[in-house]
């Protein structure tokens, strides 16, 4: 099976310190560190296993610049077959419409039986999905906990309200965003990330893609970020004093009324 | 020992005695040569293994582990009878051996044991015979009726070795008095042909043997003596040809073991002997993924184990219930070494070790806190097999959730914790503590122009824990103060110091650890100090260990004891007198560095201050739980190591815990919580009450200060 997974970049809020930036309509972007959005890992260990079941290749795709590659070489050494950094100053500042615009044209440059997204980006509308679905005209399911192989069509778990799962089957070809915690994600060490280190990563531009520049980047963008503010702290956890026996009834009530307890 | 009708003389046998001996020697000797050689197959097969340097420290083990039986009496009952056992087969080889070449040449005498000697040697060697013998009587009632908990086999690992262990033990016993009966009937007949003889050894088992047997009929006695010396040889050679079939094998390779055994504490093995760093790029696989893997001195090891379960009982993750005994992860390996290097048939193709023989979990549950080690009497190694084991486990990218994070986190922000690393100084920069106590920063390639004029001699190695964590950040306050009463002109790397990277190597990312080792060396090369000191043990150890050419490092305990004896520390009394104070020894300070009297000579200094042990100290320590990545590992477990502690404490009268280490300030004050103990019981590091009790009043006068150690 060739498996498509569209992966990004983003600052790891593990280990950043988010703030605004002096004019608020950003986040300070020096001093961050940057890692793979977490649900794309997910989809790309996804993609991995599928790949070890059926056989097949895998290759990860992203858009954005130099500094992007960073993400590419570490899917690489996670077992991708191969990358491709996706790259055109004309795509800056493109909304998701334009994002999934250049996908698609992606897309339509191989054959790709799956295509796998994140469920959606750290700093993401979880809109690319579904969007490069549609121009594409494949099906598309979202939220995906599980996928099982069946031939020529694939049974997906979805993961919908109350942690309550729902079985779908999808035809082939097709576009899954897939949800964290599908999979265990293997870990990429320091050698894993040398051993990649001089593959190359071939660049593609709007014109090897095809796109029609008018539909992509900043002057298509019919959504834009507009204000950006961090919510004021509320007043912080409710400390219980009492004792432990106290306090643990307190806390069941407390959960339950918050409906954590059925 | 010469016999009048000598068994080699027996003509009425189907075949001549002497033919039939010869036959059974040649036999014997042979198949146990066969059989080690097929034991030494996976040996040939394994890594290597640099172990043939250092001769004379190395023979220096032997005389102290191995014939001096250094560790044994730690376990008093046990070790005694072990000694008693070991020292009897050292005086009874040479006997064994006249015995047996007594049956082909029946004159025969051991060179130098004619005479008066051979005599003395005989004495001797009847009492060893008897004291081998009722050793064997005790250890097989304390096997079948006392049952000592630390030789129980959970049912997950298999079953009992109790029956292994009294066939082996009933084996010696039957040779014993094969050996002693030949020697009482060899003796009876000598004397019932009214030849002087040379008496056996008052109440020993041939003497007590030839009373028994004495007024036999002489045919009765020949017949006796001929049996004796048959069964002496069956019985001999049967148990060498048996021995490499199970723990009895220590017997030939323990020699073998404790020579190669590892000399250096507190270190690791490189990820592959002979492979220089550089290099490491093109080594194919990391670690140990299948069996061929390990290396053949670890190999050798799973070979002399005893299965005295001495590791398992001081293991700290046994003993909370995590899925991981020391003591089988050798027997484990050696039942896979034996399944698949059978003696009768070739070598067969394993599957990875991780998920046959050895769980994930097993194998993340060690915290390397060296206790197993610490108490082998054959020097077994661990903490060298688990790390090699966790290196195959991150070559193949299987590590567990919990973990990654913190790794990423290393490797993009020098720290588990994914802090900025600009705020790495902030604990010192409040302005409360700077009116205590001003530390410099130096910040990478600005030590020049921050320290001109001045420039510090001593680097103050915090690391990340105790940079960042709110309630660590008080040691490195106290350590600094510390340091400014006496005067150092101490500095700390600030942001370009990155973690030490001890944990990140002892959990198998070798690179990932090079790396920070990389980073730091730099930094304190630039930094030109002379000497360093930490407050952090783990820190300690990989400066003093796992980094290269690092000027002299000494953890702050060894600084204040000295001090403290110079008289430039003085202490005011202890603030409440009420108070039962108890050092909890961390793993990496005692047992890996040995570093056990200092901190109780601090304590010991402070006027007032009363001072109990618990019962497992110093060496025997018992880990906290771990440190470095360990507290982000989501151990399987019945009960956290921590609380095991605290109740040690509680139980040695206790209620003040002082330690040395931030990381067994986490476990230790999260175990008082766990416990129930919150409000009688707390803890506190030795620099914090160091740092409480000082005497403010000495404020001594900077003097040439002299490194102990380094």
């Amino acid at each position: 099976m060739e498996i498509l997974v569209c992966a990004r970049r983003v600052p790891d809020t593990s280990e950043n310190e988010i703030e605004l930036n002096a004019a608020a309509n950003d986040i300070e972007r020096d001093d961050l560190v940057y890692s793979v959005n977490e649900p794309d890992n997910y989809a790309v260990e996804e993609a991995l296993q599928i790949r070890d079941r059926v056989g097949g290749n895998v290759t990860v795709v992203t858009i954005g610049g130099e500094d992007d590659e960073e993400i590419l070489r570490r899917e690489l050494a996670m077992g991708a077959n191969q990358a491709v950094l996706v790259s055109d100053d004309a795509f800056a500042e493109s909304d998701g419409k334009g994002i999934a615009t250049i996908l698609k044209s992606f897309v339509q440059k191989g054959h790709y039986d799956l295509i796998l997204t994140g469920v959606q980006a750290d700093d993401g509308a979880a809109q690319v999905g579904g969007m490069l679905a549609a121009m594409l005209d494949y099906p598309f399911a979202s939220l995906v906990n599980a996928i099982a192989v069946e031939d020529g069509k694939l049974k997906v778990s979805r993961e919908i309200e109350g942690g309550n799962r729902e079985i779908n089957q999808i035809d082939l070809p097709c576009v899954l965003s897939i949800q964290t915690g599908i999979n265990e994600p293997r870990y990429v060490g320091m050698r894993g990330i040398r051993q990649v280190a001089s593959v190359s990563i071939p660049t593609l531009g709007a014109s090897d893609l095809g796109v029609d520049q008018s539909a992509v980047g900043q002057a298509a963008a019919k959504v834009s970020r507009i204000d950006y503010f961090v919510p004021a702290l509320s007043k912080g956890a409710e400390m219980l004093h009492g004792s432990r026996e106290a306090n643990a009834d307190r806390v069941l009530e407390l959960v339950a009324a918050k409906g954590g307890l059925k | 020992m010469v016999g009048i009708f000598s068994p080699s003389l027996i003509t009425d046998w189907l075949v001549p005695g002497r033919n039939l001996f010869l036959t059974i020697h040649v036999l014997g000797v042979a198949c146990f040569f066969y059989i080690v050689a097929k034991r030494l197959v996976p040996l040939r097969r394994a890594e290597r293994d640099l172990r043939f340097d250092h001769p004379l420290t190395r023979l220096g083990n032997v005389l102290k582990f191995w014939l001096g039986q250094w560790k044994h009496p730690r376990y008093k009952f046990a070790g005694t009878l072990h000694i008693l056992i070991f020292a009897g087969f050292i005086l009874l080889a040479t006997r064994a051996f006249t015995v047996l070449i007594v049956g082909v040449s029946p004159n025969f005498v051991m060179p130098g044991l004619s005479g008066k000697t051979g005599h003395i040697y005989d004495i001797i060697t009847d009492y060893a015979a008897t004291v081998v013998f009722l050793c064997m009587i005790v250890a097989a009632v304390r096997r079948l009726v006392f049952k000592p908990a630390r030789y129980a086999v959970p049912a997950k690992y298999g079953r009992g070795h109790t029956a292994d262990a009294v066939f082996l033990l009933g084996l010696i016993a039957l040779l014993m008095v094969a050996d002693s009966l030949f020697a009482a009937s060899n003796s009876a007949g000598h004397s019932r042909h009214g030849e002087s003889v040379e008496a056996l050894a008052v109440l020993s088992l041939p003497w007590m043997l030839k009373m028994v047997i004495g007024s036999m009929p002489m045919a009765s006695l020949w017949g006796l003596n001929v049996g004796a010396y048959l069964l002496h040889e069956l019985t001999f050679y049967f148990l060498l040809c048996y021995r490499p079939f199970g723990i009895q094998f220590h017997v030939e390779t323990s020699l073998f073991s404790v020579y190669f055994a590892k000399l250096e504490r507190g270190t690791l093995k490189p990820v592959r002997w002979g492979v220089p760093d550089e290099h490491l790029d093109q080594v194919k696989s990391f670690g140990v993924k299948k069996f061929e893997d390990f290396t053949w001195k670890h190999m050798l090891d799973f070979y002399s184990c005893a299965d005295c379960g001495r590791c398992a009982d001081n293991c700290p993750a046994n003993a909370a219930g995590r899925p991981l005994a020391p003591r089988f992860l050798t027997i484990k390996a050696r039942d896979y070494v034996f399944q698949h290097y059978p003696v009768l048939g070739r070598p067969q193709e394993g599957k990875p070790l991780i998920g046959t023989i050895y769980s994930e979990d097993e194998i993340w549950s060690c915290t390397t806190c060296g206790a197993c080690e610490e108490e082998c009497p054959l020097l077994v190694e661990y903490i060298d097999k688990i790390v090699d084991l966790r290196r195959g486990m991150i070559d193949d990218g299987n590590v567990p959730q919990s973990l990654q994070k913190p790794l990423k986190a290393l490797e993009s922000r020098g720290n588990p914790y994914g802090k900025m690393e600009k705020k790495k100084a902030d604990w010192a920069k409040s302005a409360e503590f700077q009116q205590t106590c001003s530390v410099k920063i130096l910040e990478r390639n600005r030590s020049a122009e921050n320290s001109a004029g001045n420039p510090p001699d001593t680097l103050y190695f915090v690391d990340s824990i105790t940079s960042y964590d709110d309630r660590m950040q008080s040691i490195a306050r106290s350590t600094s103060r510390i340091l400014t009463h006496l005067g150092e002109n101490f500095a700390i790397l600030g942001a370009a110091e990155k973690d030490s990277g001890h944990e990140v190597r002892r959990f198998g990312e070798e690179l990932l650890f090079q790396a920070l080792r990389d980073h730091n060396t730099e930094a304190i090369k630039e930094s030109g100090v002379e000497r360093i000191v930490t407050a952090d043990p783990h820190a300690y150890n990989a400066l003093k260990h796992d980094y290269k050419d690092m000027p002299p490092v000494e953890h702050i305990s060894q600084v204040i004891a000295r001090e403290v004896k110079s008289g430039n520390i003085q202490f005011d009394g202890v603030k409440n007198e009420d108070n039962v104070y108890t050092y909890h020894d961390p793993c990496y300070l005692g047992r890996h560095n040995q570093i056990c009297d200092e901190p109780r000579s601090v304590l010991d200094a402070i006027p007032g201050l009363k001072r109990v042990e618990m019962k497992r100290s110093r060496d025997r320590s018992f880990c906290c739980g771990g440190g470095g990545l360990m507290l982000f590992y989501e151990p399987k477990e019945e009960q956290r190591m921590g609380v095991l502690r605290v109740r040690m404490a509680a139980e040695a009268g206790a209620n003040v815990i002082v330690t040395a280490c931030p990381f067994c300030m986490v476990n230790i004050e999260d175990a008082i919580k766990v416990a129930g103990l919150e409000g009688k019981m707390s803890a506190i590091d030795l620099t914090e009450l160091v740092d409480q009790c000082i005497s403010r009043e000495s404020i001594p006068e900077k003097q040439e200060t002299v490194m102990v150690g380094g």
